[in-house]
């Protein structure tokens, strides 16, 4: 393997992505989870919702700003290591990802300041769209990003110019691509779902350590209830995505399987080393015709194996195998541990069991696994293509670029991100050790000290009484 | 068919001039808040553009994705030619962005992470000033590629304007702390104003002077006669700002020198867009160049006629909830 500019760009893109995609996959699910606890608090007034939100909102914060930060990385990334690929392909998907700008990270960030500063500068109502349009920005957000992908991955509706543009044909076509929304669904629900395992976990923990109950209890029983209809539901979303890779990327499959001939009645690997080279698989453990039950539906349903594709088209087969294999065995896992929930929940046996708090306390990072191991079967399971089938991603990358500046620039990544990385995860550590109502009793005694408040007098500038409905000249009640 | 790029061009440039305006005051809180030491202070000067900076943010990605979206060749070009530059600004602004929050933890070291703050904030300043000093210096490109190295943008020119915009941004985040807080710090806050204001003005003239020698098409246009007429007002205009900010910090004024750093911000960008036009990857590519396809413009312009007066609109009320003097009690999170 040479280490060229092509492969070291793609290894920072790796990076970059990979850990980017930890947040959205949290943020995008904790955000609906924040704007239904502040739909609970409005209509029904129990305090708990409130508590439990201002518990999560510090987290979703610190999570968010990482999220902002690593996410502004990646469009640059197109244009500083990919700038071939963004010659080319700009006119499908600089649109779709202009969208995205537009219509959900504005949204975001312009609610966010008021979600998390302005409880007591805005009426109730005005604090509960705003964690309804965060929550939004982050879903439209998914939508657009993921249709350039979708594109990518099944490009359509567009056609090429002489000089190897992209132009679009329909923009219709080229958003809803044959993948597109298996890709939207399948990943939509693994960030809502990964949300929700941290949720579950956290409650666990507390009820494992005896502390902060009646919060424990709401968000076990929430996150239980919903993971019990995602989990099912999230498998046959997968499944179907899968079919539509066999009939769209067959060669994709076919390194997720580890498949090497084509044949009907083809096994399952469960477990094997792919040997590229060689182009068998060592170590192979099967179950035999099942590979084609769950790929085609079908006890004879043919499966065409990598051979069949020339060589230099093939993916990493070791890569997307393994990676597909893990996401597969934390779904089982994730199944296992809301069946067994939803159980002893009915039986009102949840709390008791020590075992099932301490697994689904070890559970929270179950579907950040699961995101990145999905993440780099589809992603490595394109390539050799940045656009499936007409751009090889050797003919992507920046031609000004050496070896040497890309390792410089992965290197500096690489700590970067360590360090931020690093101390977001201590951090976030640190707030949920400090627990629910611990952390909001501390903050409302320090923000009732009257000492911090302005004392100068109410200016046009300054006039913030007006805020909570326009009329009244006195300060907000704060509760 | 309507040609949208001179439309296009005066969306992305008010895309990077809103970015410029609304970053540059928080990057130059961020980097104003090195010199001043008082926990409490420092507290205020945070907060001051906490709720807002993911926003102000936010206009970096509308403008290196519009420029993606609807100048493509653009792109390519000038970021592989600003490597490395991107990635210092890349970097810094994720150890700034991620300080708001962390610094803010139970138990952070708090220290650090002020210090992430600050440097980060210098760090991304200072390199959008190289960025903008090689796009005015310029890029080799041969067919669509750029064709210079990563390293082109190691030169005195691109290296002054980066000195240059630390101060611009400077001014910006010391009048908004003018307009943001009060008593001490908003004391101190017009002192840094004034020392930022000269360090502007003295970049200006010397980026002024330095521009139209090493340039010859950019002489012309600035004072070939009778177009040169039409440019006066450029530098007429910024020495009246200049005397009215200086002496509006003198009279205690609070809103009138955040205007004013607006207003000289407004200028230079004027004057850039002057110098250049109609090139978008100077001196050989010009804004139809790079233009993306008619259509792939149009799909986009029917989106953004609508969503930019929207976003306006509710980040008029975002900045209006947040107004009025900054608070000790602005309460994290509550």
């Amino acid at each position: 393997m040479e280490f060229d500019a092509v492969l070291l760009s793609r290894f920072q893109f790796a990076w970059v992505v990979a850990f980017h995609i930890l947040l959205p996959a949290f943020t995008v699910g904790l955000s609906c989870f924040i704007a239904t606890l502040e739909f609970n608090w409005w209509i029904t007034k129990r305090d708990v919702y409130r508590r439990l939100s201002a518990f999560w909102l510090k987290i979703f914060a610190v999570s968010f700003g990482m999220g902002v930060v690593s996410g502004i990385v990646m469009p640059f990334q197109f244009g500083t290591n990919w700038s071939r690929f963004s010659d080319a392909a700009a006119n499908v998907i600089g649109p779709l990802m202009g969208y995205e700008v537009l219509t959900a990270f504005f949204l975001e960030a312009a609610f966010l300041g008021v979600l998390l500063f302005g409880r007591k500068l805005v009426p109730q109502w005005a604090h509960v769209m705003s964690a309804i349009f965060v929550a939004s920005g982050t879903v439209i957000s998914s939508f657009w990003i993921l249709a350039v992908n979708s594109w990518m991955q099944t490009p359509q509706g567009h056609r090429i110019l002489p000089d190897g543009r992209f132009e679009v044909v329909s923009f219709f076509d080229v958003i809803f691509t044959p993948s597109f929304p298996y890709r939207l669904g399948h990943t939509v629900s693994a960030f809502l779902v990964t949300a929700a395992f941290v949720i579950l976990g956290v409650g666990a923990m507390y009820v494992l350590q005896r502390r902060a109950l009646e919060e424990s209890r709401v968000m076990l029983k929430m996150s239980l209830i919903f993971l019990v209809i995602m989990v099912p539901i999230q498998m046959v979303i997968g499944d179907m995505h899968g079919l539509n890779t066999l009939k769209h990327q067959p060669v994709k499959i076919a390194a997720m399987e580890g498949l090497w001939e084509t044949g009907s009645r083809v096994p399952a690997n469960l477990f094997a080393i792919p040997d590229q080279e060689a182009e068998t698989n060592h170590f192979e453990i099967a179950i035999p015709v099942l590979g084609s039950i769950y790929l085609t539906h079908d006890p004879n349903g043919t499966v065409q194996g990598l051979k069949a594709f020339p060589r230099e088209d093939r993916p990493p087969v070791a890569v997307v195998f393994f990676a597909f294999h893990i996401m597969v065995g934390i779904a089982i896992l994730m199944f296992l541990l809301v069946l067994s929930g939803i159980v002893l929940f009915a039986r009102g046996r949840l709390e008791q069991s020590r075992t099932w708090l301490r697994c689904a306390t070890l559970g929270m990072p179950l579907g950040f696994i699961a995101v990145i191991a999905g993440w780099t079967t589809t992603e490595a399971g394109r390539q050799p293509w940045t656009v499936y089938g007409i751009l090889r991603t050797r003919d992507s990358v920046t031609p000004s670029l050496t070896a040497a500046n890309v390792g410089l620039s992965w290197l500096l990544y690489v700590l970067a991100y360590l360090v931020i990385f690093g101390a977001g995860f201590t951090l976030l550590r640190r707030l949920v050790r400090v627990g629910p109502s611990e952390a909001s009793q501390g903050q409302d005694s320090d923000e009732l000290q009257p000492e911090k408040r302005s004392a100068r007098p109410l200016s046009a500038l300054s006039g913030r009484g007006a805020v909570a409905g326009g009329k009244d000249v006195e300060p907000p009640p704060r509760p | 068919m309507l040609d949208l790029v001179p439309l296009w061009a005066a969306i992305l440039a008010l895309a990077v001039f809103m970015y410029v305006l609304l970053d540059g005051f928080d990057l130059g809180v961020g980097m104003v808040f090195l010199l001043r030491r008082d926990p409490h202070d420092r507290d205020m000067m945070i907060n001051s553009v906490a709720p807002v900076w993911d926003f102000n943010e936010t206009w970096l990605i509308l403008g290196g994705g519009g420029l993606l979206a609807v100048f493509p060749l653009a792109f390519a070009i000038i970021v592989p030619a600003v490597y490395f530059p991107i990635l210092f600004m890349l970097l810094g602004l994720i150890f700034r962005g991620v300080a708001f929050e962390f610094r803010e933890v139970v138990g952070a070291r708090k220290w650090l992470w002020d210090s992430a703050f600050g440097y980060g904030s210098l760090v991304a300043t200072f390199s959008q000033g190289i960025v903008l000093g090689m796009f005015m210096q310029g890029f080799p490109i041969t067919g669509r590629v750029f064709s210079g190295t990563s390293w082109d943008w190691v030169a005195p020119f691109p290296l002054l304007v980066g000195v240059g915009l630390v101060f611009g941004y400077a001014l910006q985040g010391t009048t908004w702390l003018v307009l943001k807080t009060e008593g001490d710090l908003q004391a101190w806050g017009r002192r840094m104003a004034r020392v930022a204001l000269v360090g502007v003005i003295a970049f200006i003239l010397l980026i002024s002077i330095w521009t139209p020698l090493k340039d010859a098409r950019i002489a012309a246009r600035w004072f070939d006669f009778p177009a040169s007429l039409a440019f006066a007002p450029v530098p007429v205009l910024t020495a009246l700002l200049a005397w009215t900010l200086w002496s509006s910090l003198a009279k205690g004024r609070e809103v009138v020198p955040f205007l004013c750093s607006i207003g000289l911000f407004f200028l230079a960008f004027t004057g850039l867009v002057i110098s250049l036009w109609p090139f978008i990857a100077p001196p050989s590519v010009t804004l139809w160049d790079a233009s993306a396809a008619p259509l792939s413009q149009q799909f986009l312009l029917i989106g953004t006629m609508f969503l930019l007066p929207i976003i306006v609109l509710y980040v008029i009320w975002s900045y209006w909830v947040f107004r009025g003097k900054v608070r000790g009690d602005m309460g994290y999170h509550g």
